[in-house]
């Protein structure tokens, strides 16, 4: 569904008013100026809120007596790294990455091999001391303030992290007891289908049941956030879904969800916020709908009368455009699509007593923007 | 989109908080005690090899051991064995195999924390040694052993005992590969087995592989033990002072040097 056509509508009001955008150096600078656009209809848009939010998203100017409750002391801002740096001897991992995780949200941080997800995300759960710049995890210091912060966190490990001859449930369970409010445990043995796993040790387990104990490890604690290190690799079509929900359930129910993924697709589905990251920089931040608006050529969908006259409608429309009827009564408008040739494309159906339904513009993937970023080598 | 259509039920709305860190260090013990029992390898370590040596030893006349009875100068180096299979060899396998397989890295970001991960570690290698002297000393007063000495005396032996050979498995553990550690855990097993007077009477050694044999830990704890349970000597300081020296250097040096991923 995530290459289907978008509606309309939503686009410039993905972000609530007042919220700061942190864009990259490309894909969606030019779209921050849109976001003090028509601010009443903000609540409208639920991907940024909250379910029964109905004020803007934390961070913005009015309402914060509507937010949710919050326990955390800066609102707003579940993550901020600034100019982290982290070498490996001479290896630079990490160069100079800032990233911001607004409270509530998804973010994804979406890279190839080798470009410094998994250290940077590391460096958030406490594992590894910068280099350089600075780390503030729901306000505190995850190295200094360890103690502090390691209750609210939730970590699922790229791999591991369960004890050989531990059995799934065992290994859940015994999480659960480090904890003063887990889940029940039961319950979400159920929700991730590890009742299946029965009496066998993890050694045994398959790759996708111990993905799936590993990901239960990290929201049994009843989190406030979760980072999940590439929470799908290696899972088939069926688990996957599986996973996908629950994040976005962990969402629904006001926990901030930072993923790494190699999924474009995953982050369409997921991501409030995608960080595409390469060699150990953001090459670009912003929401999925931002960072695929960067590309020059967007295609508009219209269905309407077979046979309408296109040169007619080519002649209206600026240079460099395209206009074809792959199937009868189909059209594909192509070129650069703004508000004006939107009007353009409805003001000549209109003289031409065509209703035009189904108005859908079809913006760059994830997958284009991501190649255009990173490049199309093949990665270590 | 497909999240607009989720909604909130509550079920994963934050509730953040450790649990006290008593009922953790619980936990932990319990979970750790289980992983030890439940896998073969260790159990042959520390039940069946000691079981059947003291057998074995005492029931065959295989060593001249000096004594009257083969039991009662064989128990106590068995005692000083079980000590060692645990707080050392197996602890030192296990730590490891947890290392590689991050399962120390993940308790790392737990609310555990890692000083209540190493107390939970100890109190596993110390249910496990009353679960094997409950045994060793069923089995050798079976086979007609006569312990005398001070119980007290005994017990801060192993107590020392235990804290010189955990030190020494955690170094091993925590700088070596996972594999390194397991075979060279084992072979220290063999070597102290043979040549630190747990079965093998120092006496039977050249004077001076003896002089240098007495300063290892397991010679330490056997001698000791020995001294006690068997000629009912009051605490062996030398012996106990060897036994603390050790404890120092390997945990200090654990402590400096132990890697957790």
């Amino acid at each position: 569904m995530n290459h289907a056509p978008r509606p309309l509508l939503p686009e410039h009001r993905i972000r609530p008013p007042g919220e700061a955008v942190r864009a990259g150096h490309r894909g969606s600078a030019a779209h921050v100026a849109a976001r003090h656009d028509e601010p009443e209809i903000a609540p409208l848009i639920t991907r940024t809120g909250r379910s029964g939010d109905p004020g803007p998203a934390p961070g913005g100017p009015r309402g914060l007596s509507r937010l949710p409750v919050m326990r955390n002391e800066s609102v707003g801002s579940a993550v901020q790294v600034r100019g982290l740096v982290k070498r490996y001897g001479n290896k630079t991992a990490v160069d100079g990455l800032d990233l911001d995780v607004r409270a509530g949200t998804v973010t994804a941080v979406l890279g190839p091999n080798g470009a410094g997800k998994t250290t940077t995300i590391e460096t958030c759960e406490g594992y590894r001391k910068p280099d350089d710049g600075t780390v503030r995890v729901l306000g505190l210091d995850p190295v200094a303030d360890a103690a502090a912060l390691r209750p609210r966190i939730g970590v699922m490990l790229q791999s591991g992290g369960v004890y050989s001859g531990a059995r799934a449930d065992e290994m859940l369970r015994h999480m659960a007891k480090l904890h003063a409010h887990p889940l029940d445990v039961d319950a979400l043995i159920e929700r991730l289908g590890l009742g299946s796993c029965g009496r066998t040790t993890y050694r045994r387990l398959s790759g996708g049941q111990q993905q799936r104990l590993a990901l239960a490890m990290a929201v049994v604690g009843r989190p406030e956030l979760v980072f999940l290190d590439e929470p799908t690799a290696g899972l088939d079509p069926q688990a996957r879904r599986a996973t996908w929900d629950l994040v976005r359930e962990l969402r629904a129910d006001g926990v901030t969800v930072v993923l790494t993924t190699h999924f474009m697709q995953e982050a369409e589905e997921l991501a409030d916020d995608v960080a595409i990251v390469d060699a150990g920089r953001v090459a670009a931040q912003g929401s999925p709908e931002q960072l695929c608006r960067g590309g020059a050529e967007n295609t508009l969908r219209f269905t309407g009368r077979a046979g309408l006259d296109l040169g007619s409608l080519l002649k209206a429309l600026p240079d460099g455009s395209s206009a074809a009827e792959p199937l009868p009564g189909t059209y594909r408008i192509t070129g650069t699509v703004d508000p004006q040739l939107l009007a353009t494309v409805t003001s000549w159906c209109a003289q031409h007593g065509v209703m035009p339904d189904g108005i859908s513009v079809e913006r760059h993937t994830l997958e284009d923007v991501f190649l255009e970023l990173t490049g199309k080598e093949l990665r270590s | 989109m497909s999240t607009d259509s989720v909604v909130s039920t509550g079920t994963y709305a934050p509730k953040p908080g450790a649990a006290p860190v008593g009922r953790m260090i619980a936990a932990q013990t319990a979970l750790e005690t289980r992983m030890l029992l439940r896998n073969g390898e260790q159990l042959l370590l520390t039940v069946i090899i000691p079981s059947l040596l003291l057998v074995l030893f005492s029931t065959v006349d295989i060593i001249d051991t000096g004594t009257d009875k083969a039991v009662d100068f064989l128990a106590p180096g068995i005692l000083a064995l079980a000590v060692l299979s645990t707080a050392f060899t197996g602890q030192a396998i296990a730590t490891g195999f947890e290392r590689r397989y991050g399962v120390l890295k993940r308790l790392g970001a737990s609310p555990l924390p890692r000083w209540a991960l190493m107390t939970a570690k100890t109190l596993s290698v110390l249910v496990t040694e009353v679960l094997q002297i409950a045994l060793l000393t069923a089995i050798a007063l079976g086979l007609g052993w006569s312990p005398h000495g001070d119980p007290l005396s005994v017990l801060l032996l192993l107590v020392l005992g235990t804290a010189a050979f955990s030190g020494l498995g955690l170094l091993m553990a925590g700088t070596l590969k996972a594999e390194a550690t397991l075979a060279a855990a084992n072979l220290v097993f063999l070597l102290l087995l043979v040549g630190g007077g747990v079965i093998v009477p120092l006496a039977k050694f050249p004077d001076a592989a003896r002089s240098v044999l007495e300063l290892l830990p397991i010679s330490a704890l056997s001698d000791g033990l020995r001294a006690v349970l068997q000629d009912g000597a009051a605490l062996p300081w030398g012996d106990a002072l060897t036994l603390a020296v050790w404890a120092v250097l390997g945990l200090g040096a654990a402590a400096r040097f132990f890697r957790w991923e």
